[in-house]
C-alpha cells in the first residue's frame, strides 16, 4: 500500500543536521586544510565521470592522429625536425650560458638556482564553475607522489597557474587570470617589480599599484620574479598591452595579456621550483625536509657581520 | 513492493550521473554561464516523484559531489541541494498537480532560493558576484525544466520506478 503522507518530521531534523554539517565543512574548508582528504577521496569517485566527459575529446584526438594522411605526417615530421635542429643549436649556447651564470653567481656568493624538474600533464576537457578561471589536469598524487597543492605549471609559452587541490587521479588548478590570483612579476627590460592580478577575463591581467611615473611601456615583457618562492623566477608571464595614466589618480592603470595560451593549451608542464624536493607548505621559501627555521636563524647574523 | 524498491536504485543513480556529465560537458564560453543546473533538475524531479526514497540525504551527498567536481567550497552545494530537496519534498503534493509552466515557475523560485544562499556564502567569504550570475542559470533551468521533466517521467514510467 502506498501512503499519502510519507514524510514524517524526520526530513526536517535531517535537514537541520545536514545544514550544520555543511556549515562545519565549509568553515573547515575555508580556514584549514583538514577536509582536503575528504575532498580527494570524493574526487576519486568523481574522476570516472570526468573521464567519461573527456572521452569524446580523447577519441577525437586519437581519430585525427590515426586518420591523418601520410603527407601531413611527413610535413609535420619535417617541420618538427627543423624546429628541433634550431632548438638544439640554441640549447648549446644555453648550456654554456647557464654554467657561466652559475659560475658568476658563485663568485658573487649568491645562491645558485638549481635545475627545475618538470612533468608533463594533460588538461581534462571538463567545465567547472563558469565564474572562476580553473582547469582540471590528469595528474594526481597517484601518478606522481611529489605533486603538491600550490605547485606552479606552465605551457610551452609561459606561466599558466598553480595547483589548488591534488587528488589521486586528477588535480584542479587556478589560472593566473582568476580574480583571486596574484603573481609576482618583474619587467624584463629593467627589473621593475610588480604584481599581476587576475581579472576573471582569460585575456587580461591587471598590474595595480604602479605609480604614474613608473618606467613601464606598452609591449614590455613581464617575467615571474620568483619572489614569494611559489613560482620559479624567469618564466614569461604577460605582455603589457595598455597603460592609462590619469593624473588625478595615484596609480597608473596597467593592463597586460597573458603569454601562455590559457584557452588553447592541452598539455601543460608541472614545475618543481626547488629541484627534487617539495617546498614547505607553511613557507614556500624553505624545502619540506629542510631544518626548521629556528636552527637556520643563528648563522645569519654571523654572515651579516662578515659582510659589514 | 519491496522488489520494486530494490529495482529502481540503479536508474536513479544513472540519472544523477547523466546530470553530472551534462553539468561538466565543455561548452563555449558564452554558453557556460547559461548552462541549466542539470543535477538540481534530476534531484528535484526525484524528490517530487519519489519523496519516500529520494530526499534531503541524497541531495546533500549529490551536492558534496557537485562541490568537488566544480572545486567550490566543500559543503556549499551540499547545503543548497539539501535545502531544495527539502522544499521539493514539502511541496511535492502541489508541484505534482501543477500544469507544466507553473512547475517551471516553481523551479525558478527554488533555483533563486538556492542562488541567494550561494550569494550569501560567497559574499561572506569573497566579493559577492552580481545577481545575474545566479539569475541566468535559474532562468535557463526553469526553461529547460519541461523537457527534463518529460524525459525523466518517460524514464520513470518505462522502468516502473515508484
Amino acid at each position: 500500500m502506498k501512503l499519502l503522507f510519507i514524510q514524517g518530521p524526520s526530513q526536517g531534523y535531517r535537514l537541520i543536521l545536514l545544514a550544520l554539517l555543511s556549515i562545519t565543512l565549509m568553515t573547515l574548508d575555508h580556514r584549514t586544510s583538514y577536509v582536503n582528504s575528504i575532498r580527494s577521496s570524493i574526487a576519486v569517485l568523481v574522476y570516472p565521470v570526468q573521464y567519461l566527459v573527456n572521452f569524446p575529446a580523447n577519441v577525437g584526438d586519437w581519430a585525427s592522429e590515426s586518420f591523418s594522411s601520410r603527407k601531413t605526417l611527413q610535413e609535420d615530421n619535417a617541420t618538427l625536425r627543423t624546429q628541433n635542429l634550431i632548438l638544439t643549436t640554441q640549447l648549446q649556447k644555453l648550456n654554456f650560458i647557464e654554467s657561466e651564470n652559475i659560475h658568476l653567481r658563485s663568485l658573487l656568493e649568491s645562491s645558485k638556482r638549481v635545475g627545475e624538474r618538470i612533468l608533463i600533464a594533460e588538461l581534462l576537457s571538463v567545465d567547472m564553475d563558469p565564474y572562476k578561471q580553473q582547469v582540471t589536469i590528469n595528474k594526481g598524487s597517484a601518478s606522481n607522489d611529489d605533486i603538491y597543492p600550490g605547485q606552479p605549471f606552465v605551457d610551452a609559452k609561459g606561466v599558466m597557474g598553480k595547483l589548488k587541490h591534488v587528488s589521486p587521479f586528477s588535480s584542479t588548478a587556478l589560472l593566473i587570470t582568476d580574480p583571486s590570483h596574484s603573481l609576482p612579476v618583474e619587467v624584463n627590460r629593467n627589473g621593475l617589480r610588480a604584481i599581476a592580478k587576475g581579472t576573471g577575463s582569460q585575456t587580461q591581467l591587471e598590474i595595480p599599484h604602479l605609480p604614474n611615473n613608473a618606467d613601464i611601456k606598452v609591449g614590455d615583457l613581464l617575467v615571474t620574479s620568483g619572489l614569494g618562492c611559489v613560482f620559479p623566477a624567469g618564466y614569461p608571464a604577460a605582455r603589457v598591452v595598455e597603460i592609462n595614466i590619469d593624473p588625478s589618480l595615484p596609480f597608473a592603470e596597467v593592463l597586460a595579456e597573458p603569454i601562455a595560451e590559457l584557452d588553447r593549451s592541452s598539455e601543460v608542464l608541472l614545475v618543481w621550483p626547488g629541484g627534487k624536493a617539495k617546498p614547505n607548505p607553511a613557507n614556500p621559501c624553505q624545502l619540506e625536509n629542510a631544518a626548521p627555521a629556528e636552527k637556520t636563524i643563528p648563522p645569519e647574523p654571523v654572515k651579516e657581520k662578515k659582510a659589514s | 513492493m519491496k522488489k520494486n524498491k530494490a529495482q529502481g536504485g540503479n536508474i536513479i543513480l544513472i540519472s544523477f550521473v547523466v546530470g553530472f556529465v551534462l553539468s561538466m560537458i565543455p561548452l563555449p564560453q558564452v554558453l557556460q554561464s547559461v548552462r541549466p543546473e542539470f543535477v538540481a533538475i534530476v534531484l528535484i524531479y526525484w524528490c517530487m516523484a519519489l519523496p519516500n526514497r529520494v530526499g534531503v540525504g541524497i541531495g546533500w551527498v549529490a551536492g558534496l559531489f557537485y562541490d568537488v567536481s566544480t572545486d567550490a567550497l566543500l559543503g556549499q552545494h551540499a547545503l543548497t541541494f539539501a535545502i531544495i530537496a527539502f522544499l521539493a519534498i514539502k511541496l511535492h503534493q502541489q508541484i505534482r498537480v501543477f500544469p507544466i509552466w507553473q512547475q517551471a515557475l516553481t523551479i525558478f523560485v527554488l533555483m533563486m532560493f538556492q542562488g541567494t544562499i550561494t550569494l550569501w556564502i560567497t559574499g561572506m567569504l569573497y566579493d559577492a558576484p552580481s545577481l545575474w550570475t545566479v539569475m541566468v542559470p535559474a532562468i535557463s533551468t526553469a526553461i529547460f525544466w519541461p523537457l527534463g521533466y518529460l524525459i525523466m517521467r518517460q524514464v520513470r514510467r518505462f522502468y516502473q520506478i515508484n
